[in-house]
């Protein structure tokens, strides 16, 4: 048992630091020592923390889909934004210091606020000349370059950590670990992703944006105001993802770019869950980062995120309206 | 500061090879997007199995050259099919997230560990187009008219690269306006009238794609041989975005829009990376609010303003109509 008890953590900085680095992950093998069973339930817990994140940040895409049928390709940098920020306030030496906890709230309001500036900024705008949906696609690409330059501009290229919680030694699971910091984060992100249930399912503005996804005219036609809906998905969506942003940055590590690798992944949990639905992002989400951490149990470490990019492909082929989705959608 | 050289540098970027395989890549991206209305956000996908294609055949396996040309062209192909066979049918959207996932699965397939004795992995390969090069007429030196110089290397690309968008043009062209484009204009105005008519739009939109590819692929080769290198990390989903960026500028749905698109989009980026440079350096621009490494990012920060400014205000870009652009997607 003694060295189990050993590579447990080893294993456990492995499989975080490994997606951060692909740069220089040139074939590290996962250590050889534990059991085959041992390596699963591991990977297990680690694909169902990275999954929670990834659907943390993927509700507002797939929201945003649901009530404007806008693919959003500047939302990876929103995740961006939120990690960058709290990295700021928290850890950055021009900053003020302060706890990466009312850093993180920070962050969120900022991602909110941003998420809200963007929606009135430019979205607004467009529909009213009424832009067509393919032009708003490319703009929103011109956003993504614009916000992920700026970005590079303040940030740097440079890998960065938090200040607090960076370097903590695993819980003993059994055969398996995960770190004090890693429960929390995942624990903390069910608790969101169940409020954010909550919220759709019980308020009034959530009843509304389930209302204006299902059917935008009937539900403005019912006397709902559309762009207040929207203006609170995007605030919505833009607040998650910040908070995605930090709890990802927080489990691996912030860098300029670490919004658009996500995005990707948050684009196969959203068709994995069915395009436009926020449970069906959930659920997408969670399935898609367990895919990527257990299929380092028989592939390269470097390939994780090219088969989850791959089950994306093959869900199209078999069932293309998602898990969730309903079928009238694809058409 | 330095006016002359600023010029310079921006007429060589503007005409130079880069322009020349972008404007290539732009046109298969315009056969998708300007003419058949599909949103492949994976061109990139294509340039790098085309580039790949000729490295690998040549340089792994020592393969000749026009073989390698020709895999590359079979690879754009299997790609297309792979990725029309279960987006085609969907809507637009679908499309869009499938292909830009698809470029980075083989980005990441490509510079992987397990793939790397085949494709130098993060590596990649070098040195496969000796051939290209030993067919070239041009004496060695530098050549040059005014303020721009080209060595006779990057002389013998640029011509070959500048023919091969001449020719790709005019097929494109006649291509247009043969019956063929006129169904795959019906698809991008209305699929739904296309297929009342007895029209396979399945099909037409696969051929589009394919043909497309196949151009993008063509692009990726002469990229890859102008460097006589080709890296995964050259193929990164940013790429497409520039493309995407210089067809609106020079307008989707005309032949010449990606031609005069990629010039000006060179012209313009190359402009305004040396004039930065120059500006910080003499002083105009405090190095503390940007700083000679930033330039790289601020210039395509600017890119992504313009790409904005432009759909919102000019989206038939600079050659286009008004008329044929106003694409709403189903």
């Amino acid at each position: 048992m003694r060295y189990q008890r050993m590579l447990v953590p080893v294993l456990a900085l492995v499989l975080v630091m490994v997606p951060a680095t692909c740069a220089q992950a040139q074939g590290e093998e996962v250590p050889r020592g534990p059991t085959f069973a041992a390596r699963a339930l591991q990977a297990l817990i680690d694909g169902i923390q990275f999954g929670v994140i990834i659907a943390i940040t993927s509700v507002g895409l797939s929201l945003i889909f649901g009530t404007i049928h806008l693919i959003n390709f500047a939302h990876g940098e929103f995740v961006t934004i939120g990690a960058t920020f709290a990295f700021f306030l928290n850890a950055s030496p021009a900053g003020p210091g302060w706890h990466l906890i009312p850093a993180a709230l920070a962050a969120v309001v900022f991602g909110a606020l941003l998420g809200g500036a963007v929606d009135r900024g430019i979205w607004r705008p467009l529909r009213a000349r009424g832009t067509g949906l393919i032009n708003m696609f490319i703009v929103t690409i011109g956003l993504s370059l614009l916000l992920r330059h700026v970005v590079l501009v303040l940030y740097g290229t440079r890998p960065a950590s938090y200040a607090q919680y960076d370097i903590q030694s695993a819980l003993d699971l059994g055969p398996a670990g995960i770190t004090p910091r890693d429960l929390t984060v995942t624990l903390l992100s069910v608790l969101v992703l169940l409020g954010t249930a909550a919220l759709l399912q019980k308020t009034r503005i959530g009843t509304a944006v389930r209302a204006v996804s299902a059917n935008r005219d009937l539900a403005e036609a019912s006397g709902i105001d559309v762009q207040r809906v929207v203006l609170f998905v995007w605030m919505l969506g833009g607040g998650l993802a910040a908070l995605g942003g930090v709890f990802f940055g927080l489990v691996e590590i912030v860098t300029w770019d670490m919004g658009f690798k996500l995005l990707l992944l948050m684009f196969a949990g959203i068709i994995l869950g069915g395009l436009g639905s926020a449970y069906g992002a959930m659920v997408g989400s969670l399935v898609i980062g367990i895919v990527a951490q257990m299929s380092t149990l028989w592939f390269p470490v470097d390939l994780q995120y090219a088969w989850a990019l791959l089950v994306l492909i093959l869900v199209l082929l078999v069932r293309p309206q998602g898990i969730l989705g309903r079928a009238e959608r694809v058409g | 500061m330095d006016f002359s050289a600023i010029v310079s540098d921006a007429l060589r970027s503007g005409i130079g090879p880069i322009a020349a395989v972008y404007a290539l890549a732009a046109m298969g991206l315009n056969l998708h997007f300007g003419y058949t209305g599909l949103l492949n956000f994976g061109q990139v996908g294509f340039m790098l199995v085309g580039g790949y294609g000729l490295a690998i055949t040549v340089s792994t396996y020592g393969g000749p050259m026009w073989l390698g040309v020709l895999g590359g062209i079979a690879c754009a192909i299997v790609l297309a099919l792979l990725l029309g066979l279960p987006t085609l049918r969907l809507r637009a959207d679908y499309l869009a997230i499938t292909t830009i996932a698809a470029g980075e699965t083989l980005r990441l397939f490509y510079r992987s560990s397990w793939a790397e004795p085949v494709t130098g992995g993060v590596f990649g390969l070098q040195r496969f187009a000796n051939d290209f090069y030993a067919l070239s007429p041009i004496e060695p030196g530098t050549y040059g008219v005014w303020l721009v110089r080209f060595s006779s290397r990057d002389l013998w690309v640029m011509i070959v690269g500048w023919v091969l968008v001449a020719v790709v043009g005019g097929l494109l062209a006649l291509l247009i306006h043969s019956p063929w484009g006129r169904v795959i204009r019906s698809i991008r105005e209305d699929e739904v009238a296309a297929r009342s008519l007895g029209k396979n739009v399945y099909a037409y939109k696969m051929q589009s794609l394919a043909l497309g590819g196949v151009i993008g692929a063509v692009a990726g080769m002469m990229q890859a041989i102008q460097v006589q290198s080709v890296n995964p990390d050259n193929y990164d989903p940013g790429v497409t975005f520039f493309l995407y960026t210089l067809l609106v500028l020079g307008g989707a749905g005309r032949i010449l829009g990606p031609v005069v698109g990629s010039v000006l989009f060179w012209f313009v980026l190359s402009f305004l990376d040396s004039a930065l440079r120059q500006a910080i350096d003499a002083g105009h621009i405090s190095p503390d609010l940007i700083s000679t490494s930033e330039v790289g990012a601020v210039r395509f920060a600017l890119v992504g303003v313009a790409l904005i400014l432009l759909v919102a205000f000019r989206p038939q870009g600079i050659l286009g109509s008004r008329k044929e652009m106003l694409l709403s997607g189903r």
